[in-house]
């Protein structure tokens, strides 16, 4: 047995496979590609009936707790319903609002229990995280002054134009802290929304200088509750990029079953065949990194086990989608040149995904400490 | 599965101590990395004592019926006999054709005398088989054989020849693929399967020295050679069939093979193990930040290739592509044994110019030999390419 290798546990439950079902079935219906391309160029990014939907079936509660009104399915039941989401491409503000609440509830514990519920009911919440361009940094620039205000802004804040509150990663006398400003508290030329490589997503970046924050959560839990959130979020942008990569693969498996060139069906051309293979075994890695860290994250803080696997989940997924877009656009020749192609929206998406959280370049860098030294 | 888990574990417990009495000391020659580089009689006498012992105490053929020599147990006794043979870093089973691929072939398709004449020696080392389906001209593509068996009163006449017939020089038997009937309007219809004799007049076998240095490979030559009509399986014409069910057993996609310890079992922990005492720019190796890289890249794909063993028991996980992962596993794992291999190879600096026989060869050039011989996985039953073909079409449903 190799103990480099390490963990392997791998469950898939009931409420996860039924989850799954469920989740594909509604993007299926509710959100076609045609419908997801509606929204590209809104402000928003999605359909605001579609979201009510999703909050009705207690999505934005899975893994909250009872007490604010969740299912307490906890954090691996959320797996399935991203990934479905990824599969359909769909832009809403349900990774970003799961991971604010997860840092709340890891952060704050009872004392969030009002937000926690207002997430629970759909209230859209995002985490202001990074300072600038780097996830590696610690990204506490921002500071809260003597008279408790916040002076600084933030970058790329995921969801930012549509989020009711903001959970802003600072910093008081160099201590991190967590500071929580409501959407209303932010004059309206403090968030200057970014043009971004994915039409799906939406940023912002948000200056909170002189906001006073509602509450602020300071303290050693704050410490190990931003560790759980990088790690968790790098995991749901990598399951998000594994239901994308499963639906790139089936774009260009349809196309090299149905174009013909030089008299032949192209997906005969091992040239195309092959690379095809190799992107369907990079799905199923990310399918059993993501799926594997699901079944050994913890509610309490996260073990060198799961950060191991979390990292690894994003390391697959991120170069897996890359290579996946890439292909495919070269793969559906001149058409896949052009807006109107969905292998477009796969490629940018790709991009998009390959930073967040990290690249894969990040991670494997923190896997070398953990698995060489 | 039917059998307990303390039922299991006691046996791991008792195999465990057997195994810590029983395996041999590493002889003073060199043995084969795996079953395909069998190519000394010393090697081969020393690996049939050690097979014959582990079938004596009762260690192999856990599921055969007893009738042929085996346990009539349960499957996943073989399963927990395979890993204690190589967390004891054991000698290999050698009979790999016998054990893995003909022993299953004839216990899912054979006649009662079949499995009564062949099952037990295959268990007990006795008698040892190779086979014959690749030709000097027909390597990946089987439905091309050329080989000829012609029908003569009781008897077949078979003239040809068969290539990278591993053991073949020490064969008793053949699983042999020939044709005929070579007036077949679809060429996958004049084949036929026997069960060749091999130390008869008219059979010859040429070691082949391979890209190692060393032997296991033959060229085996048919000329006029005369074999039993009876050694014919199923009938004329069905050979074809009788061969894919075959490679289902030699891809691994099929459960219940005799055995998995074929070959010297290298994990990535070796591989870092072993890679630590290297220095590159007066620093320990795993210090340079593009090895560090390259190292988690090859830990993340054994993990990767561990993670999908284990979905393959979980059908909720694996609804898309059902067939997917067990048809890509010889794919995605011995290309990454090759990698592995490869990069113990290049990060020994200078020493990874030397090879065995120098005496300054790190380990005897154990990495260098290492990832030439896995070039025996990643072309022998089918190359990476092919596999590629046949997952693109059997998983993804592409075109021919």
């Amino acid at each position: 047995m190799s103990s480099l290798v390490g963990n392997v546990a791998l469950n898939f439950s009931e409420e996860q496979s039924m989850l799954l079902d469920v989740a594909r079935a509604f993007v299926r219906d509710k959100a076609p590609i045609d419908r997801v391309r509606a929204q590209l160029e809104t402000e928003a990014g999605y359909d605001q009936a579609v979201w009510q939907e999703m909050v009705d079936l207690g999505w934005t509660g899975i893994a909250l707790p009872e007490s604010v009104g969740g299912s307490a399915l906890g954090f691996s039941a959320v797996v399935p319903v991203i990934e479905a989401l990824g599969h359909g491409l769909l832009g809403t503000p349900l990774m970003d609002t799961t991971l604010a609440g997860q840092l709340l509830l890891r952060a704050g514990g009872a004392a969030q229990e009002s937000a926690l519920a207002a997430i629970a009911e759909g209230e859209i919440a995002t985490v202001a995280f990074l300072d600038g361009a780097d996830w590696g940094a610690d990204n506490t620039g921002v500071s809260l002054d003597d008279q408790g205000c916040l002076q600084g802004s933030k970058s790329f804040v995921g969801s930012a134009q549509v989020a009711s509150r903001f959970v802003v990663v600072g910093n008081q006398g160099g201590e991190p802290l967590l500071a929580v400003v409501a959407r209303d508290a932010l004059s309206d030329d403090a968030l200057v929304a970014n043009t971004l490589i994915d039409l799906t997503k939406r940023s912002a970046r948000i200056d909170f200088s002189g906001v006073k924050p509602e509450q602020v959560i300071t303290g050693e839990a704050v410490v190990a509750a931003l560790r759980d959130y990088r790690l968790l979020g790098a995991l749901l942008a990598a399951v998000e990029a594994t239901g994308a990569g499963a639906r790139c693969l089936e774009v260009i498996v349809d196309y090299l079953k149905t174009r013909k060139q030089f008299g032949k069906l192209i997906g005969s051309y091992q040239a195309l065949k092959h690379p095809t293979v190799d992107i369907y075994c990079a799905v199923e890695d990310s399918r059993s990194f993501c799926y594997h860290a699901a079944s050994i994250i913890e509610e309490g803080g996260l073990s060198a086990d799961a950060e191991t696997a979390c990292r690894m989940a994003k390391t697959s997924a991120g170069d897996m989608l890359v290579f996946a877009g890439d292909r495919a656009v070269q793969f559906h020749g001149g058409i896949g040149f052009t807006w109107d192609c969905d292998s477009t929206l796969f490629i940018r998406r790709a991009q998009w995904t390959q930073q967040v959280f990290g690249d894969a370049i990040h991670h494997r860098k923190r896997l070398a400490s953990l698995l060489l030294d | 599965m039917s059998e307990s888990k303390a039922a299991l574990k006691e046996f791991q417990t008792e195999v465990r101590a057997w195994m810590k009495e029983n395996v041999p000391a590493p002889p003073p020659f060199l043995l084969p990395l795996s079953f395909l580089e069998v190519g000394t009689e010393q090697q081969l006498d020393f690996l049939r004592e050690w097979q014959h012992r582990v079938w004596s105490a009762g260690y192999l053929g856990m599921h055969w019926p007893k009738e042929y020599g085996g346990q009539g147990a349960d499957p996943a006794y073989q399963g927990v006999v395979d890993r204690e043979l190589g967390a004891a870093n054991a000698p290999i089973m050698f009979n790999t054709i016998g054990l893995g691929w003909v022993g299953p072939l004839l216990l899912e398709m054979g006649t009662e005398d079949e499995k009564a004449k062949y099952l037990k020696a295959i268990l007990s080392g006795e008698e040892i088989w190779c086979q014959g389906f690749s030709e000097p001209d027909h390597g990946s593509d089987l439905g091309a054989v050329q080989t000829r068996a012609v029908r003569d009163g009781d008897e077949y006449v078979i003239n040809g020849s068969k290539i990278w017939t591993t053991m073949g020089n020490y064969a008793d038997h053949m699983i042999l693929l020939a044709r005929t009937d070579p007036t077949a309007e679809r060429k996958y219809d004049g084949l036929s399967f026997f069960l060749s004799p091999m130390k008869i007049p008219g059979v010859d076998a040429v070691p082949i020295r391979k890209v190692t240095g060393e032997y296991g490979f033959n060229q085996v030559f048919f000329t006029d050679a005369r074999i039993p009509a009876s050694t014919l399986m199923l009938e004329e014409g069905k050979g074809w069939q009788v061969a894919m069910k075959t490679l289902e057993y030699e891809r691994g996609v099929q459960a219940g093979q005799g055995t998995s310890h074929w070959a010297v079992s290298i994990q990535i922990d070796d591989l870092i193990d072993d890679l630590r005492g290297f220095e590159r720019d007066g620093e320990p190796l795993f210090q340079d930040p593009s090895v560090r890289d390259q190292a988690v890249t090859l830990i993340m794909e054994a993990k990767a290739l561990a993670l999908s063993q284990r979905r393959m028991r979980l059908s909720g996980l694996t609804s898309d592509f059902p067939m997917g992962l067990p048809l890509s596993s010889k794919y995605r794992g011995t290309e990454w044994a090759r990698r592995m291999k490869l990069f113990g190879t290049a990060m020994q600096g200078a020493s990874s110019s030397l090879y065995m026989g120098d005496g300054d060869a790190y380990r005897g050039g154990f990495w260098q030999r290492a990832y030439f011989s896995n070039f025996g996985m990643t072309i022998g039953g089918g190359t990476t390419q092919v596999q590629a073909n046949i997952i693109a079409e059997h998983v993804l449903g592409l075109p021919k």
